[in-house]
């Protein structure tokens, strides 16, 4: 069963939170694959670094609900070999802001999970830092 | 002087909204008219009629004609009063159908008074003109050709048919440039070298053909009808009369050296013929490679040569030439893969780019493997083309039919082959390209969309990993191939590079030689007499550089078949008696048409007629025909005359390329602006000077616009920074003054941009309304801003 995307205001408003938050104009992205291919961590990612660009450009949500964006290792081959000049670090970046701001995984402060506990202190702090604002 | 002014009617185009005979009425209150005649056609033959015979029966000297755009009816009425025996440039057109009647359709007080003020402007501009002659240069029979590739050999055989006489260099030993060196061509699959080898032939015998190859042109000085050239023989040590091409030379030379026709993939000798069809059909001895020549070390060539045909002696030939046009086909370089250095070229045995895959097929259809290729075998395609990490964003328009034809070459050769292309978008724009595209489908060749990021080797088989996202798919593929082939983008050539510097041709964005006009002067430079041909001035395929070769010539014999070449007389000159050789003019130019020698010297040939260089001199020793500070000043003069309190007159300058175009553009569709704006045509705006702006306000002018081409469309380079630099001016002196600065404002224009003129034109005046009137005392503190300007 095919998947329909009914484009509406929503996915419109996403792709210019992207470009907003990220600086970048995504739709210059033109699909060529190399960013995939260059990148280190896609063979585990749930979507790959150009089909990344491709759901943003739609404005599909589950861009930024993918695990790929936290799997992403900031290591910029990306954005040093996009034919086009994308810094797709700053894409994904953006993309990763916009998942925080869910609030998902909020963590309070107050009430620390026990599970918290068990990990390495800088972990506890990272998680304090990403997970409170 | 008597001047006679015809009104136009326009069968009610300009009569329906302007009362033409109001307009009649003001005219003969003007000083020196005697005849004034309203006319329902001025453009018929009758309205012609009328003119011719009041020239002859009154003894006018000089006519205005209200009516119509001069770039519309212009040549019609100049053509008129040339035969009544006038000079031509005794006729001047005021607009008032584009810049009244239609405009301003619907407000006919204010277009009857426009068109009053538009015919006075025109009264005072033909009271200033003088006769000007033609400007006219002697052409001979003369073409320089650069560059002996498709482009150059098509151009040079055209030319030659028709009777000129062409100067064809080439810097290699052979002509034939790079489609000597393909397989075959695309979508037709013609062998390349058969198609093009009798053309090179015909270039060796042509009587009207001087080839010199192994040649480089050094220096070019001069301009169109008298180009020095000066051009450097490098010696070949073989008379390529006497060589027969028996090849016994080759045999005995110890000498092996990589061979460039087969981009080193194979070697050849140190004396050797450069390709088995090269033309001249001669040896040549690589001076570099030799073991020796002064002294001689080894000399076994000559030995054997029995034709006598080697000279040790043979010397470098400078050659001198005067040519009348010079044709740029100077080609192109293929894309330095190892500027990509993901791709491993030269780094993995497998990886090779696409003219050594080109080369290894003819090769290989010769009985010679040069290599082998495998089995599996794949395309990458865009390397080095629409990448912005090597700065060339440009689509080389070639490399999808090359691989797609090099692909199908493969798989008819062996079709248990599996060959695939790795593409972004697939290009087949070109007659019977798509359906070329189909037959390679047809035959297998398997198109996947995604290119790698990178490649890597199989440390053991040496086979190439291509790992891409199959961006249809989203699913990341891996393969390893026998061959990979990087399907290289075109770059201009080094030759491209020099030749554009030496004649000062400008470049594009892209670095390839810039045409005059992207649409209707695709083959012409801006230089005057210069010519560029073929992947000279971007990447192409063969059809069309061979077309644009042939346009390429035929343009240069449009110039120079009649004998003579009539330029544009509008030409700048120097008043010798006041030019003291400060040469401040010079650097002002935007073609390096001006010489200080004493004074001020231009050359007619190499002008074209901006007047960037007018608001240089500081003593006013510069000016320009046609549009003369005399003739300018009196229009602005006669725009501002009577003004009523409270009036509000804005100025505008039109470069007549565009922005006159546009604003005549803006009255045929009848988009309403301001009846407030008067505009006063010039070659170019650069030529409107401080002072005459700062005139323009002294005598009442409520704002200032200066309209110019935009940089890219312009026919003259640079202008924009002139325009600059001439308001910067000219709005301090009004600062000074106490005027408000922005009351002057510019904009470049192209000729279709209708809304951003009317917005501009409407913007000025609400200005002009906010600041509201300039009190007389500020306007008199400008004369003394100008004497101070001038000391």
């Amino acid at each position: 069963m095919s998947e329909v995307i009914y484009m509406g205001e929503k996915n419109k408003k996403l792709s210019e939170k992207i470009e907003e938050l990220s600086g970048e104009k995504i739709t210059l992205c033109e699909q060529c694959g190399i960013c995939t291919t260059s990148c280190p961590m896609a063979d585990d990612m749930d979507i790959t670094p150009a089909g990344i660009m491709r759901y943003s450009q739609i404005g599909d949500e589950k861009v930024v609900d993918s695990e790929a964006i936290w799997i992403c290792a900031s290591c910029f081959t990306c954005t040093v070999r996009c034919p086009r000049g994308i810094d797709l670090a700053k894409v994904a970046e953006a993309l990763r802001e916009l998942n925080l701001r869910k609030n998902v995984d909020h963590i309070d402060v107050n009430h620390l999970d026990e599970e918290l506990n068990e990990l390495p202190a800088i972990a506890v702090v990272s998680a304090l830092r990403k997970f409170t604002s | 002087m008597k001047i006679g002014v015809y009104v136009c009617h326009c069968g009610g185009n300009i009569s329906d909204a302007v009362d033409v005979e109001k307009v009649a009425e003001f005219a003969s209150r003007q000083p020196d008219v005697a005849v004034v005649r309203s006319i329902s056609h001025m453009c018929s033959e009758s309205g012609q009629r009328a003119i011719i015979d009041d020239i002859q029966q009154y003894n006018l000297d000089k006519i205005v004609v209200s009516a119509c755009s001069p770039q519309f009816q212009g040549e019609t009425f100049k053509k008129a009063v040339a035969k009544a025996g006038l000079n031509p440039n005794m006729v001047v057109m005021a607009n008032i159908r584009e810049q009244s009647a239609w405009p301003h359709h619907d407000e006919p007080e204010n277009a009857t008074e426009k068109a009053k003020i538009l015919t006075a402007m025109a009264i005072e501009d033909i009271r200033k003109k003088e006769p000007v002659e033609k400007v006219t240069l002697k052409m001979g029979k003369n073409v320089l050709v650069i560059g002996g590739g498709i482009a150059g050999i098509q151009a040079s055989l055209d030319l030659a048919n028709a009777g000129f006489n062409v100067y064809l260099v080439e810097k290699k030993p052979t002509i034939g440039g790079h489609m000597a060196q393909l397989s075959r061509t695309f979508p037709t699959e013609d062998c390349s070298s058969c198609i093009l080898s009798p053309k090179m032939a015909d270039v060796a015998e042509h009587p009207n053909i001087h080839l010199m190859t192994y040649s480089e042109v050094l220096e070019v000085n001069g301009s169109i009808g008298n180009f020095n050239v000066r051009i450097l023989k490098k010696p070949k040590y073989v008379d390529e009369d006497k060589c027969t091409a028996c090849n016994k030379c080759t045999e005995v030379c110890p000498v092996s050296v990589p061979d460039e026709f087969n981009l080193g993939m194979t070697m050849r000798k140190a004396i050797y013929l450069p390709s088995s069809t090269a033309v001249p059909h001669s040896h040549v001895l690589d001076e570099d490679a030799c073991l020796g020549l002064k002294p001689l070390a080894c000399g076994l060539c000559s030995q054997v040569c029995e034709a006598d045909a080697i000279n040790y002696d043979d010397m470098p030939q400078y050659i001198n030439l005067k040519v009348d046009t010079i044709i740029v086909a100077t080609g192109f370089d293929i894309f330095d893969a190892h500027l990509k250095p993901q791709y491993g070229y030269r780094k993995y045995r497998n990886v090779i780019n696409a003219l050594e895959m080109e080369r290894i097929i003819v090769e290989m259809a010769e009985g010679h493997v040069i290599r082998p290729i495998g089995k599996d075998i794949a395309f990458i395609q865009c390397v080095g083309s629409r990448d912005a990490q090597v700065g060339n964003l440009y689509c080389s328009r070639i490399c999808c039919m090359y691989a797609t034809k090099l692909a199908s070459l493969l798989k008819r050769m062996d079709p248990s082959r599996e060959v695939y292309v790795f593409y972004t978008d697939l290009r087949a724009f070109g007659k019977g390209f798509e359906e070329y595209y189909r037959t390679a489908q047809e035959l297998g060749v398997k198109f996947i969309r995604g290119r790698p990021g990178e490649l890597a080797e199989d440390p053991e088989s040496k086979k190439v990993v291509v790992r891409v996202e199959d961006t249809l798919t989203r699913k990341i593929i891996e393969k390893k191939f026998d061959l990979v082939v990087l399907s290289v983008g075109l770059v201009p050539g080094e030759g491209t590079v020099k030749i554009a510097e030496m004649l000062k041709l400008p470049r594009s964005a892209d670095g390839f030689i810039k045409e005059a006009h992207p649409k209707f002067r695709p083959v012409d430079t801006p230089v005057e007499g210069i010519f560029v041909a073929g992947c000279a001035q971007g990447p192409k395929d063969i059809p069309d550089t061979v077309a644009q070769a042939s346009a390429a010539a035929a343009r240069a014999m449009s110039l120079m078949n009649k004998g003579e070449y009539e330029m544009s007389p509008i030409k700048a000159f120097v008043h010798e008696d006041l030019c003291d050789g400060c040469g401040l003019c010079v650097d002002k130019c935007p073609v390096d048409a001006i010489k200080v020698a004493g004074v001020a010297e231009i050359n007619v040939a190499v002008c074209k007629g901006c007047g960037a260089c007018i608001s240089s001199c500081p003593r006013n020793a510069i000016d320009l025909r046609i549009f003369s500070n005399e003739e300018v000043m009196a229009q602005i003069d006669a725009a501002l005359r009577d003004k009523k309190p409270g009036e509000k007159r804005i100025i505008m300058f039109a470069d007549d390329m565009c922005t006159y175009t546009l604003a005549d553009g803006v009255g045929t569709a009848k988009l309403k602006y301001n009846s407030n704006t008067y505009i006063i045509r010039v070659p170019s705006s650069s030529r409107v000077t401080p002072e005459m702006m700062v005139r323009a306000f002294e005598k009442g002018a409520d704002g200032i616009f200066l309209g110019e081409c935009e940089a890219a469309v312009s026919p003259y380079p640079d202008t924009l920074k002139v325009i600059e630099e001439n308001v910067k001016k000219a709005r301090e002196m009004l600062a000074r003054a106490g005027i408000e600065e922005d009351r002057i404002q510019y904009s470049p224009f192209v000729t279709v941009m209708f809304k951003k003129f009317v917005a501009l034109a409407d913007k000025m005046l609400r200005m002009a309304e906010k600041y509201g009137d300039i009190p007389e005392e500020k306007r008199r503190r400008l004369g003394m801003e100008k004497v101070i300007y001038h000391e």
